[in-house]
């Protein structure tokens, strides 16, 4: 059975990756979060689905590089895994920062320098082992900032830049790094976005893309894939001009 | 707040709608409510058990996820918002099937149980509630409890068909069956007259699971229609998977595209097609269960206005007599629609206190919302279920007067002992004392 570790596990997208998974083939998948209730909540819906599969839940603290270290290496127990999705986020309203700079931190840790954390401490033993695909979420708010989400989107830009230099260090290697940037996504995490009528992806589709991604080893992966070619755009428009654009 | 439609497309008033996202933070949205709430689902009932203008609606959605299955004795525990086709499409391929089911797979667990929801097997498998075994229940007091025959059991028989009133369903414990596949034998035998439709039912119900009859709502006294069964099909026997591309009414047309231009012509080609058709066949339960669901937002096509569903149910001494009753004063109103389904009830006592179904015929029709002309015949309807000592079907109630409900519902006393007294709904307050 291949070895899956999905950190920030239950997030709704990873949740939906973790059930394309176990309906392919049992697996071994070990789910690290935050909350013990949520990931147990998470594990038992997996286990009905697949019963031969076996599900381990870590919980702990996602930003501490300690409690990061601890997990990591509890979750390479029994073996190298074989993939790793690094999925935890959050993502508050561009307003809150302005009054509160506490949040405006705790948004920069869990979306940019939480993922890095947990992919530097895994991509030492997949690189030794010479094996293995390793995605991190990143996201099309980090390509350009913008002013509706900069803090979120530095965050993300953040990740995108790691991923990069993590594919450079990798090349000629066996190890893959997929960098996931989902466009805006209809999840607990943006249903102020819903309610104003904007038009969100599935998180299935996203899921489906994610996995498909991590099958192929693609390094950057746009999710749905039209997000390319919108952030493409957005990301050459001259500064006299996009500075006018209320996005 | 935002509009919120039932599956009629009656109204669409502004709720205050919160969604439910896990399990342990439910008890705080509930005893913070500021006014009213109603548990809500897929929102698939068609007229008012579902909607609470002004109020909150509490969704169950996002609670949607299995606990733990017993492969030994098929026990399911869900959460309330696992719709009834993640079950379908997670065990069926193990050999485990929903013991009923209603005409869609889009409805949500807890609104099964609340709507105590029936299918076309209903004289060997009874209702939903039949095969529930636990309920767990959250009040808006912050009170929570484990219901079952054994622990509670009036509270358990208010809350199957309690159309959410006596408190929100947070999770379930389901007995599944076991079948051998995703196919079923069926047959389309066509009729002419209430009295064969009765004769093919009672000489079907002992070898069959699943009958149903399609009618000419126009036909009148001598109903013509065609009366459809089914069983499982042997282990080994598979038909042809039709990949069919669902599709969706992608607009309100203007006017309801079911009018007296297409009725009559839409209901003389699929009398003659299931007349033409082969009568025995092997089919995937999808198109056999569920035949609409494969038409994404079918309820647009009744337009703007919207649409009432008038399901009935009358005693079997009476059923052929009212039925035929009925039926004239519908085709003679020239209104209806070509969703007219008629069903015998078996002989079993109902699960829970307001369960609609009984032991008699249930009529289930259609009809585009045409204001006064429609609400009149729905009286002259009303006043023959009323002299059949019969009754009529709340999930799919938007207008039952309150004497028919009240005598329709004799438990209606002990159910009242059992509210929430932190939730109401439309019907509730249309039927009810709140």
């Amino acid at each position: 059975m291949k070895k899956i570790v999905i950190v920030g596990a239950t997030s709704l997208m990873a949740e939906s990756c973790a059930r394309i998974w176990l309906e392919r083939a049992p697996a071994r998948l070990v789910l690290i979060g935050r909350r013990p209730e949520g990931l147990d909540r998470v594990a038992s819906d997996l286990k009905v689905r697949s019963p031969e599969s076996e599900i381990e839940s870590l919980s702990g603290d996602l930003i501490h590089p300690e409690s990061i270290a601890a997990l990591v290496k509890k979750s390479s127990e029994g073996g190298v895994p074989d993939a790793v999705l690094i999925a935890q986020g959050s993502l508050p309203e561009q307003a809150e920062f302005e009054q509160d700079l506490a949040l405006c931190q705790e948004t920069l840790l869990i979306n940019g320098v939480s993922p890095v954390l947990w992919a530097e401490a895994f991509i030492g033993p997949m690189q030794s082992a010479n094996h293995g695909t390793l995605a991190i979420l990143g996201s099309v708010a980090g390509d350009r900032g913008r002013q509706s989400n900069y803090v979120y989107g530095s965050a993300k830009g953040l990740v995108s830049r790691y991923a990069e230099g993590l594919q450079h260090r990798l090349s000629g290697t066996k190890v893959r790094v997929v960098l996931v940037k989902p466009g805006p996504t209809d999840t607990p995490m943006t249903s102020r976005f819903k309610a104003k009528g904007m038009k969100l992806a599935s998180v299935d589709v996203v899921a489906q893309g994610i996995v498909r991604a991590m099958d192929r080893g693609i390094p950057v992966a746009y999710l749905p894939a039209k997000w390319g070619l919108i952030m493409t755009v957005i990301r050459h428009l001259p500064r006299f001009i996009f500075n006018r654009l209320k996005i | 707040m935002r509009p919120v439609s039932a599956w009629g497309r009656l109204s669409a008033d502004l709720h205050h709608v919160e969604p439910l996202t896990n399990p342990w933070s439910l008890q705080e949205t509930l005893r913070n409510r500021k006014r009213w709430g109603l548990p809500h689902g897929m929102g698939r009932s068609y007229g008012d058990v579902c909607l609470n203008p002004g109020g909150s609606l509490w969704l169950t959605t996002s609670l949607d996820r299995f606990q733990s299955f017993d492969e030994k004795t098929g026990r399911l525990r869900v959460e309330a918002g696992v719709l009834l086709r993640d079950i379908q499409k997670a065990f069926i391929p193990r050999g485990w099937i929903l013991p009923v089911t209603p005409g869609t797979q889009m409805a949500t667990v807890g609104g099964a149980i609340a709507n105590d929801v029936h299918g076309k097997n209903h004289h060997l498998q009874g209702s939903f509630g039949d095969h529930v075994s636990k309920i767990q229940l959250a009040r808006t007091d912050g009170d929570t409890q484990t219901l079952s025959l054994d622990e509670n059991p009036e509270c358990f028989r208010a809350t199957l068909g309690g159309l959410g009133l006596t408190g929100l369903i947070t999770a379930a414990e389901i007995q599944l069956k076991p079948v051998s596949g995703p196919w079923l034998e069926s047959e389309t035998l066509p009729f002419h007259g209430l009295e064969s439709f009765f004769s093919f039912a009672d000489a079907s119900e002992a070898d069959w699971e699943h009958t149903v009859a399609w009618i000419d709502c126009l036909s009148g006294i001598n109903a013509r229609g065609l009366f459809m069964r089914a069983k499982p099909a042997r282990a080994g026997d598979k038909g042809k998977l039709h990949k069919k591309r669902s599709r969706k009414i992608p607009v309100v047309p203007p006017v309801s595209l079911v009018n007296a231009l297409t009725l009559r012509p839409f209901n003389e080609a699929y009398f003659r097609l299931g007349q033409g058709e082969q009568r025995s066949k092997i089919v995937y339960y999808i198109p056999f269960f569920y035949p609409l669901d494969n038409l994404h937002e079918w309820n647009r096509m009744y337009g703007p206005k919207g649409f009432y569903q008038y399901q009935s149910v009358v005693p079997r001494e009476v059923g052929l007599d009212a039925t035929k009753a009925m039926l004239q004063a519908i085709a003679h109103s020239g209104e209806g629609s070509f969703l007219a389904v008629l069903k015998t009830f078996g002989e079993r006592e109902a699960p829970g206190l307001l369960s609609f179904p009984r032991p008699g015929v249930t009529l289930a029709l259609d009809f585009p919302n045409r204001g006064d002309r429609t609400h009149r015949l729905f009286e002259r309807l009303d006043s023959i279920v009323r002299e059949a000592k019969g009754t009529l079907y709340p999930a799919k109630d938007a207008r039952m007067p309150r004497d028919l409900f009240e005598a329709g519902y004799p438990h209606l006393e002990t159910f009242s002992k059992h509210r929430d007294p932190g939730i109401s709904s439309a019907f509730s307050r249309r039927v009810m004392d709140f």
